[in-house]
């Protein structure tokens, strides 16, 4: 195993530490380790290599955008924008995570195992978001592709003007956006959610979650409607 | 954007250390808001049936001691003065409302920056560092503390422009955001008797938090009625004599954090803002709701957390 880098962010700037994560030759496995991340903005982003990222500390805005391949995780909270446009790989917070986590990801895997706040997944293309608590209002708004698994409760409108993707909420909902149904659960979605919670180290019962969907009313052109346009 | 920064202590003992302990917390805002800073400071009461303001003249050297002598010669009364930078720190023995009436009469150029029994109000264009110099408020000693650091939309980059908003009786408000119908607001404030200093619409929120505990309101119905009458985006921080607030809208696309301890209550529009005070590390910390106001009141208040968000079905 490659030796594990430190960046300590009392005495490296943040550009130094994207830097290094940028210079990693691919498929060199590295580990780095980030101490006193202080709600610092923009910590590693941009990573397009299988590198290990352990952050400690709070991390603000944007913690692990457009990530590909890595597996990043922050012992602390992130601001937010968390894993914003996450294209692979995988990025977990184990505290919450603030407004818009995992905004347009378009895939890998989002796991927060506290709660995330207001907009988690807007505009979601693929990714898979796990949180082991809560979400705040208006979660999957415009969720085009991918699963949105909430083992706690969902807050207002959630899956408002949805396309397609999967989500699935354990708790108690407060209500759906515009467009957005119960589906039934099926043997093959519990079999599929069983994996992903798996994977995303979550010990809970898939047949406890209930699935919801998009009613395809909103986005599809109904040639009957026609003369309404 | 703007950055929004506040502190209240619950340990008195340290009151000393205020200034010191919040300027870092304004100047790591800087990014969020460059064109002009101000802070508002709640410290050195003055008794009842006295009143302290702080003035601004557009002109640096201007002659304060002219003020006071007007002053005192219409109010009978000894005035204690002292340049504060750009601003005058001034204290007399008479009626808020008489010394603003006689200030606007006579003295139109003179800005009431802030009046009340507890507040000053210090602001200016510029950075958080260069106007936290420029006013000393490292060495500040008080209760709580309520910044701003502006990025201006709504209106011009001027020192009137600039929060926080005070429109007497020592609240004030500072504000993230931008109000979508302060002109309407403003129309019916100035029919409730609101006089308007700028076209800015955080002070449009500054009268209505204002007029409302005048009528009788308390700082919690005053918050809770702004949720129904204001319309837009806003994280506000509210400064009162004792107590201090924060409410964001239901949509609560503006920033903001909390954390408290049994020394503090700190707020911010980012957590690096607070992420230096001492105790944070185990303090308890947390994203306030969407349409859920927060109240502190009182030395050593617990704080309360009252209502819910409106975008959730009323149960």
């Amino acid at each position: 195993m490659t030796a594990e880098r430190v960046f300590d962010l009392s005495t490296h700037t943040v550009r130094e530490l994207n830097q290094a994560l940028h210079d990693v030759a691919g498929g060199t496995p590295s580990r780095f380790k980030v101490v006193n991340a202080m709600g610092d903005h923009a910590l590693a982003v941009g990573i397009d290599a299988a590198v290990q990222v352990e952050i400690h500390g709070h991390v603000g805005y944007y913690c692990a955008g457009m990530n590909k391949h890595a597996v990043v995780t922050v012992h602390g909270n992130a601001a937010t924008g968390l894993a914003e446009n996450i294209m692979s790989g995988c990025v977990r917070v184990k505290g919450n995570a603030s407004q818009s986590a995992a905004a347009t990801g378009r895939g890998g895997l989002v796991v927060i195992e506290g709660d995330a706040s207001a907009r988690c997944g807007i505009s979601m293309k693929g990714v898979d978001i796990v949180v082991h608590g809560s979400v705040g209002h208006m979660s999957a708004f415009m969720a085009q592709k991918g699963r949105l698994v909430v083992c706690g409760d969902a807050g207002a409108a959630l899956g408002d003007s949805i396309y397609e993707a999967e989500l699935y909420v354990r708790g108690k909902l407060a209500d759906l956006g515009a467009d957005c149904e119960e589906k039934e659960m099926t043997a093959e979605h519990r079999a599929s959610l069983g994996i992903l919670l798996r994977e995303a180290a979550v010990d809970l019962d898939p047949g406890e979650f209930r699935r919801f969907g998009s009613a395809r009313r909103l986005y599809h052109f109904n040639i009957d409607h026609a003369d309404a346009y | 954007m703007c950055g929004i920064v506040g502190l209240f202590l619950k340990n008195r003992a340290l009151e000393s250390k205020l200034g010191e302990l919040f300027e870092p917390m304004l100047l790591e805002m800087t990014q969020r808001g460059p064109d002009s800073t101000g802070f508002a400071i709640y410290r050195d009461p003055v008794p009842a049936g006295t009143v302290k303001l702080v003035l601004q003249h557009a002109a640096p050297d201007f002659d304060w001691s002219h003020v006071a002598a007007l002053l005192t010669e219409r109010f009978k009364a000894d005035v204690d003065y002292r340049r504060i930078h750009t601003h005058c720190l001034l204290k007399l023995a008479a009626a808020e409302g008489a010394v603003r009436q006689y200030l606007h009469e006579a003295l139109p150029a003179v800005a009431v920056v802030s009046a009340g029994q507890h507040i000053e109000i210090y602001k200016e264009v510029g950075l958080p560092g260069e106007v936290a110099n420029s006013f000393g408020l490292k060495a500040m000693r008080g209760s709580h503390l309520i910044g701003h650091t502006r990025m201006a939309t709504e209106s011009a980059v001027t020192t009137a422009g600039s929060h926080p908003f005070s429109t007497g009786s020592d609240l004030c408000l500072v504000h993230n955001g931008s109000l979508s119908n302060h002109n309407r607001l403003r129309r019916k404030l100035e029919k409730a008797g609101a006089v308007f200093h700028t076209e800015n619409d955080s002070e449009v929120a500054a009268q209505f938090f204002d007029i409302q505990m005048r009528q009788g309101a308390s700082l919690e119905q005053a918050l809770r009625n702004a949720l129904t009458e204001l319309d837009g985006f806003y994280t506000f921080t509210i400064g009162t004599s004792d107590g201090f607030a924060v409410l964001r809208d239901p949509i609560a696309c503006k920033p903001a954090v909390m954390a408290e301890t049994d020394d503090w209550v700190a707020m911010a529009s980012e957590y690096r803002a607070i992420a230096r005070l001492p105790g944070v590390a185990s303090a308890r910390l947390w994203e306030p709701e969407p349409a859920t106001v927060y109240v502190w009141e009182g030395s050593g208040a617990a704080g309360r957390q009252l209502g819910s968000g409106p975008l959730a079905k009323a149960s």
